[in-house]
């Protein structure tokens, strides 16, 4: 059972999704803890595979964690740790928990990390990681040796509409797609110009693909720095960074930002969702969700 | 005899021009004359999420992305219609057990066109 399948394919309701934090100690109760911050704001979260290529608590344990704590996973998959045999054993461990989210990305690569000695995988890329979860939930592993009965799957991928180049990133949505990704969580984004250019693009041609871009709530110009000088794939344009920086109170005008962001997105063609990453870890997450109208939901806790 | 001197030949001819890996699988055809295996990555499927802003490759950053440099030469290059065609199709996973032979034996022999018994692809962009 997934919720965010319902949602997006059985109502016309908008999600929310967002970026569960890597677990490093803390035991079971930091999960709770984490739970219950965003079990009232999100419809499914998203269980990380060593994010940024920083080794974390793995994917599957906390997606079983998350979900003993009444939050639904979006549990991501990388190609840059595993082979086509781990990652069809993460996608069947996956099954095995009732986990039906799957999310398939390339993954950054490990010199993004603090491990930058290891070696990089990439024995598969994130379309044919995609093809791969479509077969499994056809009732067959990539050898073609039979799964009975077949796992029940809702597959998601992710693409950068704001990096080059720019035009063939909508065909790469679409050739995920194709090979069985329903929904698209799209990487933060500060373009609004190329965002909606790639949201048209691909509604044009899929407009059933659901598309759930991204915003992140930073604390200020430094944060806003960091993603431009550091991240992979984005860029923050200097009019932001100036605007942030000159305000009297940079911690609010970078909220203020990333609302005027946030609603610009959801207007777009294709839309059917927002994903919050929240680099704050304050109280900001929840008056920003109030200012995107949206309202708690009382957490429910199916152990 | 044949088959030993053919993988050397062919990576003679090859590496000084596309920085050929031998992967035994040729795609450069289909993506813009522009080797894939170069990609840090190994990305058979078009660029990942991590490219710059001036189109150069997250790991390697004075490299352009292979696959920036290969959608150009897509667009760009005077080659036939089916190859650009073939420029958006899913290409399968790697066959490792190719590594280090000839593609051109490969090719002749079909032998690059044989897939895992599951793998499958749905739809057509064509």
């Amino acid at each position: 059972m997934s919720v965010l399948r319902e949602k997006l394919e059985n109502s016309n309701d908008v999600v929310f999704t967002a970026e569960f934090p890597s677990v490093d100690g803390g035991g079971m109760a930091s999960v709770e803890r984490n739970a219950a911050r965003l079990a009232p704001w999100f419809d499914a979260v998203n269980a990380t595979d060593n994010p940024a290529a920083h080794a974390h608590t793995s994917n599957t344990t906390t997606a079983i964690a998350m979900k003993m704590y009444g939050l639904e996973p979006i549990m991501q998959i990388v190609c840059r740790d595993k082979n086509r045999l781990a990652i069809q054993s993460d996608m069947m461990g996956a099954s095995l928990h009732g986990i039906t989210n799957l999310s398939l990305l390339t993954g950054d690569d490990v010199t993004a990390g603090d491990e930058p000695e290891a070696r990089r995988v990439f024995d598969i890329d994130s379309a044919q990681a995609i093809n791969i979860a479509r077969i499994l939930g056809e009732g067959k592993y990539l050898s073609g040796r039979p799964i009975k009965p077949a796992p029940d799957f809702y597959l998601g991928a992710v693409e950068n509409a704001a990096a080059p180049p720019f035009d063939y990133r909508i065909q790469r949505a679409l050739k995920k797609y194709r090979a069985g990704a329903k929904f698209l969580q799209l990487q933060i984004c500060f373009h609004p110009d190329r965002l909606e250019a790639f949201c048209k693009g691909v509604a044009e041609v899929a407009p059933d693909l659901k598309l759930i871009p991204t915003v992140v709530l930073v604390k200020g110009a430094k944060g806003l720095g960091f993603m431009n000088d550091k991240v992979p794939g984005i860029d923050v344009p200097v009019s932001f960074l100036a605007r942030v920086q000159k305000a009297s109170d940079p911690s609010v005008e970078v909220i203020k930002l990333t609302l005027e962001l946030a609603r610009h997105a959801l207007t777009l063609p294709g839309v059917r969702g927002l994903h919050i990453t929240d680099f704050r870890h304050d109280d900001s997450l929840d008056s920003f969700m109030n200012d995107l109208g949206r309202t708690p939901k009382r957490q429910t806790t199916n152990r | 005899m044949l088959k030993k001197l053919l993988p050397f030949v062919e990576h003679a001819l090859k590496a000084p021009v596309w920085d050929c890996r031998m992967c035994g699988q040729c795609v450069l055809h289909s993506t813009g004359m522009t080797c894939p295996m170069t990609c840090p990555k190994t990305l058979r499927n078009g660029p990942c999420g991590g490219v710059r802003e001036n189109g150069h490759c997250e790991v390697i950053p004075e490299m352009q992305c292979i696959w920036v440099k290969a959608y150009d030469r897509t667009i760009s290059l005077p080659l036939p219609k089916v190859w650009k065609q073939h420029y958006n199709e899913l290409r399968p996973p790697v066959d490792m057990q190719l590594q280090g032979t000839s593609s051109w034996v490969n090719l002749v022999t079909k032998r690059d066109q044989q897939v895992p018994g599951g793998w499958s692809v749905q739809g057509s962009e064509h």
